[in-house]
Order: C-alpha cells, then sequence, then structure tokens
C-alpha cells in the first residue's frame, strides 16, 4: 500500500509536468490546429539557459523567473521568424517546419552545453510542504508549482481583455480583425505564452529526469498522450489528461509492463484514446444553432 | 448634400486570381445610409469585405478624406469603421457579454463602455437577459442583434452590415430595421446596408447602389429607385 501511494504521489510530480506541456501544446493548437513537435525541445533549451544563469551564481528563483522572460520573448520572437511565414502553408509544410526546429533546439543545446547528463538543483530543499513519506520536497514542490502555473493560466484566459481577444482570435479570427484586434500578434502572444509554460515544466522535470539534450522526448510524448486523453480543444481537460498519464504511467510501468517499456504506455494511450474516444474525455461537443 | 464619410472610386477587388469587382463607385453621406442592391452573387457582399481589407482590392477608398484602401483590417476598423459581417461573425464559443466585450476591445474609456452596455442592451433587450449565456446557443435573430450590438461598442461612425435581414423571420427583421434606424436617427452612426431585401433597405436608405455582376448598374437617390417601375421590374423583383 504504501508503495502504491508513493507510485500515485511521484505520478503526480511529473504528471504536473505533462499537465502544463498539454496545457502549452493546446494554446499552439487551438490557434493553428497544429502540434507544436518543437515545444519539447524549446522547454529543454529554456532549461538549459536557466541552468547557465544558475551556474554563473544567480539564485534559482531569479533564474527562474528570467528564464521564463527570456522563453517568452524567444516564443514570439520564433513565431515571428520561423513560423508566421508558413502560415498559409500547407499542414504538412508547418509539421516538418516543427520537426525541424526541434532538431536544431537539440542540436544547438548539444553542441553548446554538451550531451553529458547534468543534475539540475531544485528549490525545494528540506522537507515537502505537503504528502511527506510519499513525496521527495522536489516533487511536492513541483506539483505546487504545476497547479500554480494552472490557476494563473486560467485567470489570464478568463479574466483579462488581452486573455479574452486570444481566445476570441484563435477561434474567429476574422470576426476578432473586425473589431481591431491584431490577430497575427496574438498568434505571437500565444507562441511566447506557450514557451514559457515550456519553460517551467523543464526547470521542474529536470531535476527528476536530469538535464540532456534529449530529456524533454518522453515529456512531449506524455504530455500529447494527456492532451489527446483530456481532449486537445479542452486546455483544462488536457492537463487533467497530463496529471492522469503521470499516474499511469508510474503504476503500469511498476505493476505491469516494467519500466523499461514505460514510454509505450503513452502510445497506448494515444492510440486507444484516437479509437475509441477521438474527442478525448472532455472533448468539446459543438453546441451551434442555425 | 451634406460631406460624404465614405467615398469609393473605380474599387477593383479579387478572390485569388477572379476579379469579383471591376470599378465600383459610391458614396455614403455623413448621417446618412446608403443601401447596396443587387442579386445573389452581384458582389454586394463583396464591397463590404474589399472596404475592410479582408479581401485583395485597389482604388480610391477615403474614409472622411483619409486614403483607408491600403490599410490592415484590424487597423479600419480602428478607424471607427464596424463591419457585421455575413453569417453574423459570432463568437460561438464566448459569452454574449464576452462577445460585446470584445466589441469594446479597443476602447480605453471604460465610463463610456460602461453606458454603451447599457446604451445596446436597451436597444436589444434580449441580450442582456442572455448575457451570461454562450453565444452559439443564440437563435439567428438573438446573434444578428449580438452582432450589431458588438458593432456598435465599437462606437463606430460608419457601421456597415451584411444582409441583417438573412434568414430571419419578418418580426425580427422589423425590430432589427427599426434599431438600425434609430441608430442612425439618433446617434448619427452613417450606415451602409447590403440587403437582398430591397423594399426594406429603401425604406432606410437616403441613397442606393444598385450592383449588378461587379459593377454599379445604377445608383441615385432612394426614393427615384424606389418609384421608377421599370428599374423596380427589372432589378428588384417587387
Amino acid at each position: 500500500m504504501a508503495e502504491f501511494l508513493h507510485l500515485l504521489a511521484s505520478g503526480l510530480a511529473l504528471g504536473g509536468v505533462y499537465a502544463i506541456m498539454a496545457l502549452a501544446l493546446v494554446m499552439i493548437y487551438q490557434a493553428t490546429q497544429l502540434i507544436n513537435f518543437a515545444q519539447g525541445e524549446m522547454a529543454m533549451f529554456s532549461t538549459y539557459v536557466a541552468w547557465k544563469l544558475m551556474d554563473s551564481g544567480w539564485p534559482y528563483w531569479r533564474a527562474f523567473a528570467a528564464t521564463v522572460i527570456v522563453s517568452f520573448i524567444g516564443g514570439v520572437i520564433i513565431e515571428r521568424v520561423v513560423v508566421r511565414p508558413f502560415a498559409r502553408a500547407p499542414i504538412l509544410t508547418s509539421v516538418i517546419v516543427f520537426i525541424g526546429l526541434a532538431f536544431i533546439f537539440n542540436a544547438l543545446a548539444g553542441y553548446l552545453y554538451g550531451y553529458s547528463v547534468t543534475s539540475f538543483d531544485s528549490p525545494f530543499g528540506g522537507r515537502p510542504l505537503f504528502g511527506s513519506g510519499y513525496m521527495s520536497p522536489h516533487e511536492a514542490g513541483a506539483v505546487l508549482v504545476s497547479l500554480c502555473v494552472l490557476a494563473v493560466v486560467y485567470a489570464f484566459f478568463r479574466f483579462t481583455p488581452l486573455g479574452l481577444a486570444m481566445r476570441a482570435a484563435a477561434q474567429n479570427p476574422v470576426s476578432s480583425r473586425l473589431v481591431g484586434i491584431r490577430v497575427g500578434w496574438m498568434l505571437a502572444l500565444g507562441w511566447g505564452l506557450a514557451a514559457a509554460i515550456g519553460s517551467i515544466a523543464g526547470m521542474m522535470a529536470a531535476p527528476i529526469v536530469y538535464l540532456d539534450p534529449n530529456m524533454m522526448f518522453g515529456i512531449l510524448l506524455y504530455a500529447f498522450a494527456g492532451a489527446v486523453l483530456g481532449g486537445i480543444d479542452n486546455p483544462f481537460g488536457a492537463a487533467f489528461g497530463g496529471f492522469a498519464v503521470g499516474v499511469m504511467e508510474n503504476l503500469v510501468g511498476a505493476y505491469v509492463v516494467g519500466p523499461e517499456v514505460k514510454l509505450s504506455v503513452a502510445l497506448a494511450i494515444i492510440i486507444a484514446v484516437l479509437v475509441w474516444r477521438p474527442s478525448g474525455l472532455f472533448g468539446r461537443r459543438l453546441v451551434a444553432r442555425v | 448634400m451634406s460631406p460624404a464619410i465614405l467615398e469609393v472610386k473605380g474599387l477593383e477587388a479579387w478572390y485569388g486570381p477572379v476579379q469579383a469587382l471591376h470599378g465600383v463607385d459610391f458614396e455614403v453621406e455623413d448621417g446618412g445610409v446608403t443601401a447596396v442592391l443587387g442579386a445573389n452573387g452581384a458582389g454586394k457582399t463583396t464591397i463590404l469585405r474589399a472596404l475592410s481589407g479582408l479581401i485583395r482590392r485597389s482604388g480610391d477608398i477615403r474614409f472622411r478624406g483619409r486614403p483607408i484602401g491600403a490599410l490592415a483590417t484590424e487597423d479600419i476598423a480602428r478607424l471607427g469603421i464596424a463591419h457585421v459581417p455575413d453569417g453574423r461573425g459570432t463568437f460561438t464559443d464566448l459569452t454574449v457579454e464576452e462577445n460585446l466585450r470584445l466589441g469594446a476591445y479597443v476602447r480605453a474609456d471604460r465610463q463610456a463602455v460602461r453606458a454603451d452596455f447599457d446604451r445596446v442592451f436597451g436597444l436589444f433587450p434580449r441580450l442582456a437577459e442572455r448575457r451570461r449565456q454562450q453565444a452559439g446557443t443564440l437563435s439567428g435573430g438573438e446573434q444578428q442583434m449580438l452582432a450589431i450590438a458588438r458593432a456598435l461598442l465599437m462606437r463606430p461612425s460608419l457601421l456597415m452590415l451584411d444582409e441583417p435581414s438573412f434568414g430571419l423571420a419578418p418580426l425580427v427583421v422589423a425590430e432589427i430595421f427599426r434599431a438600425l434606424g434609430g441608430i442612425n436617427r439618433d446617434e448619427g452612426v452613417s450606415l451602409l446596408i447590403v440587403e437582398q431585401n430591397a423594399s426594406l433597405a429603401l425604406d432606410l436608405a437616403d441613397h442606393a447602389v444598385l450592383i449588378e455582376t461587379g459593377g454599379v448598374a445604377l445608383s441615385g437617390p432612394s426614393r427615384a429607385i424606389r418609384d421608377d417601375d421599370a428599374v423596380r421590374r427589372a432589378y428588384l423583383g417587387y
């Protein structure tokens, strides 16, 4: 029983990382109907930025804040420079661009920082705030940070005019332009936000999975599984899916298939959901009257 | 004749490689109502889309004397030209109130925005009742009211409407046109109305433009057009 609870709790920790990565994926998906395959590598690169800053003596939270801001700006620039020229291109072109971006960040990180696996500090030392006995201090902290990110993102989209404009631009670009919303910038902001959220996911994951250029590969896959499970057009369904996948991954890995083939759990979830319930658990049912 | 708020000369427009407008000229008087009439596919909707910069266009378009033919859609909207598109352009997943808040998105004068909310709810009380409802669940008439209300929250000086009567029951159409008349009369908002329902539009408009295959077939004061039996039979079918 204790082992089960421990698996559950540590599943929640990585689940939180999957949840906010899934949120980042959904954010771009809703605006463009495209999955950003580079999301994971962008997050990994951000994590290296944080590591570099801490390595040069910055305290954790200052490096954390600077990384989030740098990632946001980086995301905006990527959208403006790399993604935007292909806005009207066929879907396959965009997919190739995203995959190319992923390889570029992966190679760049390897080139700049090397391929060796590095440890990454956690800001949550000592005793955990909750769940002690079942969770390490960092795992408890990571769950808390993930929940904070979800709450902040929710508040932003629900209560601010800019958040409303971004939702509007994603949903109906023509009507949005007709009320004066600069839809192109809303997309760039979406990329910035997704990159910023991804950087937090990377920094929360790195103390658990360690820092290396391929650290986000599996995480992105689980996040994608979570997004598909919860419903790719529903941000909070996707986040819930992320947590669920984190827990499932741990339990199935321990009791059913063994840790070596754990990653196939993500693929199995994706396939199962697409076969039996393509819209996901909380996928939107369209309500419209003509 | 009062000075024109909108002057259009030699307007051409394209859908991809296909030219849809071949030199359209007309004006909207400041505080006036101009109706754009014509058969299905004549290019009425295209005129509004070209004016809003939603499609490729060329020609001399002036709003209050200022050329706007090269501006982006969002900048045209910010000048005070509201466009209620065909199909109403509802943000279906958002609530009625959120739809309206988007109309006021570019405005900073919060006090006045609040007053304008009360004003449009006075104009269309049904929207007030359905404030928190998802806009996609509204009836067609309510969505048309919502689209007009959203446009009014932009505080436009020119309101362009694309077939506001389309697909609606006669009573609802009457309500909407009554509201449009009030908006024009009481608030001095100039209107440019594209309509298939010619008699309705001619009652409201002071000028009318008849469009045929992407060009102007006839234009003039709406009374003259309404009273000309030959024109009425040939173009308007009533």
